[in-house]
């Protein structure tokens, strides 16, 4: 590998000055806040209202994320699933896959949870606007790609037609169930049209709706291809056939987003740990252009 | 759909596009367009393959009858979709029920009309082979991607 620049002292000696010199900010520092509501999406899934006791709201913007530490356990890096009009209530849905996580799921009412951030990079909406969207989730991929959902219902006439693809395991693995029986409505941009698509790799009993891979979905949208921005997040297997997809349906390569999951540890480009290529994930990322990352996702052990 | 739509539609249908005009009318003329009601088979397993059909409204279900668990389905397909890629070779059988479970419209292609045509003027039979194969690649491809299990918990 020939493209590997890691970052020199000057930059460190800039970072630890501009942390060290600025008041009130240490990224490093986590602010305890108190859940104020645990919801169990699915078996494996909770989402976590969150509220600080002390101190402003944290605000952020759609497709950042915090890092999320529960005392004597484990930090973890967790977008920001809920609205940004409402930073009151900072909002993340969580799925247990290990210990820290699996500790954020067990935790309940009057819980408390050291928060770090925001951090990372947003979702074009700006860009977005005055074109149609396409948004494409798998499986627990729709949590970082809510408050886009949320951005556009506040501003549904400065955006086209819009589609969320949605493709989960199993029917119960599915998550905002309600929510996305409004969004068909609310996301709407003409009577009729079906704005919310969901599929499901598995299905047995009452399921009444799609099963197959969410790219099945794609070919057969109704779009203006060279004025439509795709945002999407999923396993990295899944966004690649995703993005296949999309440029065959001439989307162009430069308004496809995606939003990319790599170990965190400081989150503010210091240690390295989530480097890819030339980006950090962090600082640069998660929400990436997919020119940016082009030629590191067929990477392998990056 | 007057027969001259029905060319048109065929004409811009990514599975028939860029088939000669002469081969597009040959098949607006052969198409039948039906409407199944929610719960309607289109075929069963085992059933001769007769025909192949390019759903225009709906939603079908692909399934499977097991002991014990029902119905299962392998997928589901929708608008713009062709269902029924074993066509091309003869005496072939359904290997899977195929059931209406959104109310639908399709236009259906006769089977035997369409592999003595293809034996007639390989051109066109070519063609659809190479139509079909895509059809074949692109199930295969989901069914890979959906073996993988990519959303299960990461072990």
């Amino acid at each position: 590998m020939n493209a590997c620049r890691l970052p020199g002292f000057a930059y460190w000696t800039y970072m630890v000055n501009l942390i060290s010199h600025t008041p009130g900010l240490d990224p490093m520092l986590p602010r305890p806040f108190r859940v104020a509501r645990a919801i169990r999406e699915t078996a494996d899934v909770v989402t976590l209202e969150l509220e600080a006791p002390a101190g402003p709201p944290l605000r952020f913007d759609p497709g950042q994320f915090t890092m999320l530490y529960v005392f004597g356990v484990g930090e973890v890096p967790i977008s920001i699933s809920g609205d940004a009009r409402k930073p009151e209530r900072l909002v993340h849905t969580i799925r247990s896959v290990g210990l820290a996580t699996e500790a954020l799921c067990m935790l309940r009412k009057g819980g408390v949870v050291g928060v770090r951030g925001p951090f990372g990079s947003r979702w074009p909406m700006e860009q977005a606007r005055g074109g149609d969207v396409v948004v494409v989730a798998g499986g627990i991929g729709l949590p970082p790609l809510r408050p886009v959902i949320y951005h556009i219902l506040h501003h549904r006439k400065d955006y086209g037609r819009v589609y969320l693809l949605y493709g989960a395991r199993t029917p119960s693995d599915l998550l905002f169930t309600e929510e996305l029986k409004r969004w068909q409505h609310t996301l709407s941009h003409a009577p009729g049209a079906s704005p919310v698509l969901v599929t499901v790799d598995r299905a047995e009993g009452s399921w009444d709706g799609a099963v197959g891979m969410v790219t099945s979905l794609i070919p057969n949208l109704r779009l203006d291809p060279a004025h439509t921005t795709a945002m999407i997040v999923g396993p990295e297997v899944m966004m690649r056939f995703t993005i296949a997809e999309l440029r065959k349906r001439g989307i162009p390569e430069a308004r496809l987003y995606l939003s990319v999951e790599r170990n965190m540890k400081c989150a503010v480009g210091f240690c390295g740990r989530c480097q890819l290529g030339l980006q950090f994930v962090c600082k640069d990322g998660p929400v990436f252009a997919f020119s940016q990352v082009r030629n590191w996702m067929t990477q392998k052990e990056v | 759909m007057s027969k001259t739509s029905l060319e048109h539609y065929l004409a811009e249908h990514p599975f028939f596009h860029g088939l000669r005009p002469k081969d597009i009318e040959w098949l607006a003329g052969l198409a039948q367009p039906l409407a199944y009601e929610v719960g309607d088979y289109l075929y069963h397993e085992g059933d001769e393959s007769r025909d192949f059909y390019v759903i225009q409204e709906g939603l079908v279900r692909l399934e499977v009858h097991t002991p014990g668990r029902g119905y299962l389905t392998i997928q589901t397909l929708g608008p713009g979709e062709v269902l029924g890629w074993s066509v091309m070779m003869p005496e072939t059988r359904k290997t899977f029920d195929a059931r209406i479970f959104q109310a639908t419209r399709l236009l259906a292609f006769d089977a035997a009309a369409v592999r003595k045509r293809s034996e007639e003027d390989h051109h066109l039979g070519y063609e659809l082979c190479k139509r079909f194969s895509r059809v074949i690649g692109e199930r295969l491809q989901a069914t890979r991607l959906r073996l993988l299990d990519l959303y299960g918990q990461p072990h």
